[in-house]
């Protein structure tokens, strides 16, 4: 059962079953393969599963020469070193020079928990967002995420994934293939405000909206594991019904969802906009329930956030 | 082919250089002439190439890491027919397929794009890791600066190369001494190189890289070598071949070019006065 699996064995999986049976792809790991589980694939399949060693800018370089010989190579590391570490050689050798490598960054925002600050990626999409081209992706559960990877392979072009490594809250039933990496979901319909969420925040996105019902508020849930490009007329659509947004990220606010949905708000559709997320913080070190706390980012942050827009319209 | 040939050859190349950078009146000259040698021996004698078919299955990949040496690698593209030498005048124009810097996806030819230093060493390391994959024969030829070297990337380049045995991989470093903004010596120095190379596990040659048979005695001597990937120092000038260049020494980097400076070392390189 997928509800049962660590993320990172969905991605693993994945990875293993595309070697065998597609010549093009390879996994690259900078001595994270124990933590993402990539380990064993470098002992059973040696040329197709690398390890660079502490060096990601290496790795993200070697992955584009790799992929300009017809590779698909997919790079792993924590979020912070996938990203913002090797920032320009993700913009040159991978989007600038167009190669098909897919960057794979563990342990988004909060998620990083004991390893705190340093390891908080709470600014990778931000970091990424701005350069042409490249698709950003964060998982919402592992239905969703098997049902993705496929389309990740498959599209022609640098992919962000944003990976959970453990188990993560279940949102879709088991069995749902329905998803599309361009289009967000309208999870639940509703009438009063929408909530727009990501990531781990779309399971708490749905307890609040549950809080919200008691209280007699009507709320719609967008799922949008996909910011980059984001569905701007699914946003719209629902914007245009509720006339009240409130955006739920384990991000810095900044640069990420909020922001581009505020990009596509203010553009087509003025809407009150609110948002949850990280605002003006750096990480730090704690488990989840601490986490979610210091950095505002529970279900009653979301209910708060919800009433205010809601009362601004 | 014998050593006149190539030196006649290496000649046009300096032409088409300076002519190019004219066309649009400054560029990086310096750290392109340096390296016209190198070019030379590669394209004229030791890479297995089509001109005709520039995506040719199983061919030898260069990679110009030293990015801003664009015009140079143009200069021997253009003449090796990938594309009409007019085109060189186009150089750096609004549109035009021939940017300072090396881009894959624009000139015909470019196997790898560069310009931010560091990465298209790790770029040529992920290429020739991709041809011993695929068992295709296919040798990766990189050239990279001296101030490049200053690069962490090139040593975590170089560390891996090492570790996986890429004796299809064969570095060069135009080691001119000079930097954009001095003399490296000056500036972060990076002697003892050579040795450096050795400490990593490479196959280390030590030439003068403007001389085409100590250079092209190197070059046979890394593909025969195995097991390690090769370096060859290239002790070069920067500005080779052109007096005017040659003699601004560090302040060749990127400089403007007359035509009255351009005919000048036409006449030059040709074997005339000026």
């Amino acid at each position: 059962m997928l509800k049962e699996k660590l993320m990172k064995e969905v991605f693993t999986d994945f990875i293993k079953e595309n070697i065998l049976a597609d010549e093009r792809i390879i996994i690259v790991d900078a001595d994270l393969s124990k933590c993402i589980g990539s380990n064993p694939l470098e002992k059973e399949f040696p040329d197709r599963a690398i390890n660079v060693g502490i060096s990601e800018q290496n790795m993200a370089s070697v992955a584009a020469g790799l992929a300009s010989y017809g590779f698909i190579p997919f790079i792993t590391s924590f979020g912070p070193f996938a990203t913002r570490r090797i920032c320009d050689q993700i913009m040159i050798s991978i989007c600038y020079a167009q190669q098909n490598v897919k960057i794979v960054g563990t342990d988004p925002g909060i998620s990083a928990e004991l390893n705190g600050g340093t390891h908080m990626a709470l600014e990778d999409i931000g970091v990424l967002r701005s350069i042409p081209h490249i698709v950003i992706y964060e998982p919402t559960d592992n239905v969703e995420f098997a049902a993705m990877l496929p389309q990740i392979r498959d599209h022609n072009g640098p992919v962000y994934i944003r990976m959970f490594r453990k188990c993560p809250p279940v949102v879709y039933k088991e069995g749902d293939t329905d998803f599309n990496l361009f289009k967000a979901k309208v999870y639940r319909e509703g009438k009063d405000v929408t909530l727009v969420a990501t990531g781990l925040m779309v399971s708490t996105a749905i307890e609040a909206a549950k809080q919200l019902e008691e209280d007699g508020i009507s709320a719609e849930i967008i799922v949008c594991p996909t910011i980059k490009p984001i569905d701007s007329e699914t946003i719209i659509a629902s914007a245009r019904k509720t006339r009240a947004v409130v955006t739920c990220e384990n991000h810095n606010v900044m640069g990420a969802l909020r922001s581009a949905v505020a990009e596509v708000l203010c553009e087509q559709c003025p809407t009150v906009l609110q948002s949850v997320g990280v605002k003006e913080q750096f990480g730090e070190v704690g488990k989840m329930p601490y986490l979610r706390k210091v950095f505002h980012m529970e279900a009653a942050d979301i209910v708060v956030a919800a009433k205010k827009a809601i009362g601004l319209k | 082919m014998d050593y006149k040939e190539l030196e006649s050859f290496a000649k046009e190349i300096r032409v088409n250089i300076v002519s190019s950078i004219c066309s649009i009146g400054a560029g990086h000259i310096g750290g392109s002439l340096s390296i016209v040698e190198a070019l030379t021996l590669l394209y004229k004698k030791h890479m297995k190439i089509d001109p005709a078919n520039p995506k040719m299955e199983g061919r030898d990949r260069f990679v110009c890491s030293k990015g801003h040496a664009g015009p140079a690698v143009y200069a021997v593209l253009a003449e090796m027919g990938y594309f009409e030498k007019s085109e060189l005048l186009t150089l750096n124009q609004g549109g035009t397929r021939l940017p300072s810097h090396c881009d894959m996806n624009k000139t015909p030819g470019i196997d790898m794009t560069a310009g931010s230093l560091g990465q298209g060493m790790s770029c040529a390391v992920g290429i020739a890791l991709g041809a011993k994959l695929k068992k295709d024969g296919a040798r990766c030829y990189c050239i990279i600066g001296d101030g490049e070297s200053q690069e962490g990337q090139i040593w975590e380049a170089a560390l891996f190369a090492a570790h996986k045995k890429l004796d299809n991989l064969i570095v060069f470093t135009d080691y001119n001494k000079y930097q954009l903004d001095g003399a490296i010596e000056e500036i972060n120095n990076l002697e003892p190189l050579a040795e450096k190379w050795k400490a990593f596990g490479w196959n280390v040659y030590e030439v003068d890289g403007n001389c085409l048979e100590e250079l092209d005695k190197a070059i046979i001597a890394a593909k025969a070598n195995m097991g390690k990937p090769s370096m060859i120092v290239m002790h070069t000038i920067k500005g080779k071949g052109i007096e005017f260049v040659e003699s601004a020494k560090g302040g060749c980097h990127s400089m403007s070019v007359s035509c009255e400076q351009r005919d000048c070392a036409v006449n030059e390189i040709r074997g005339g006065l000026c």
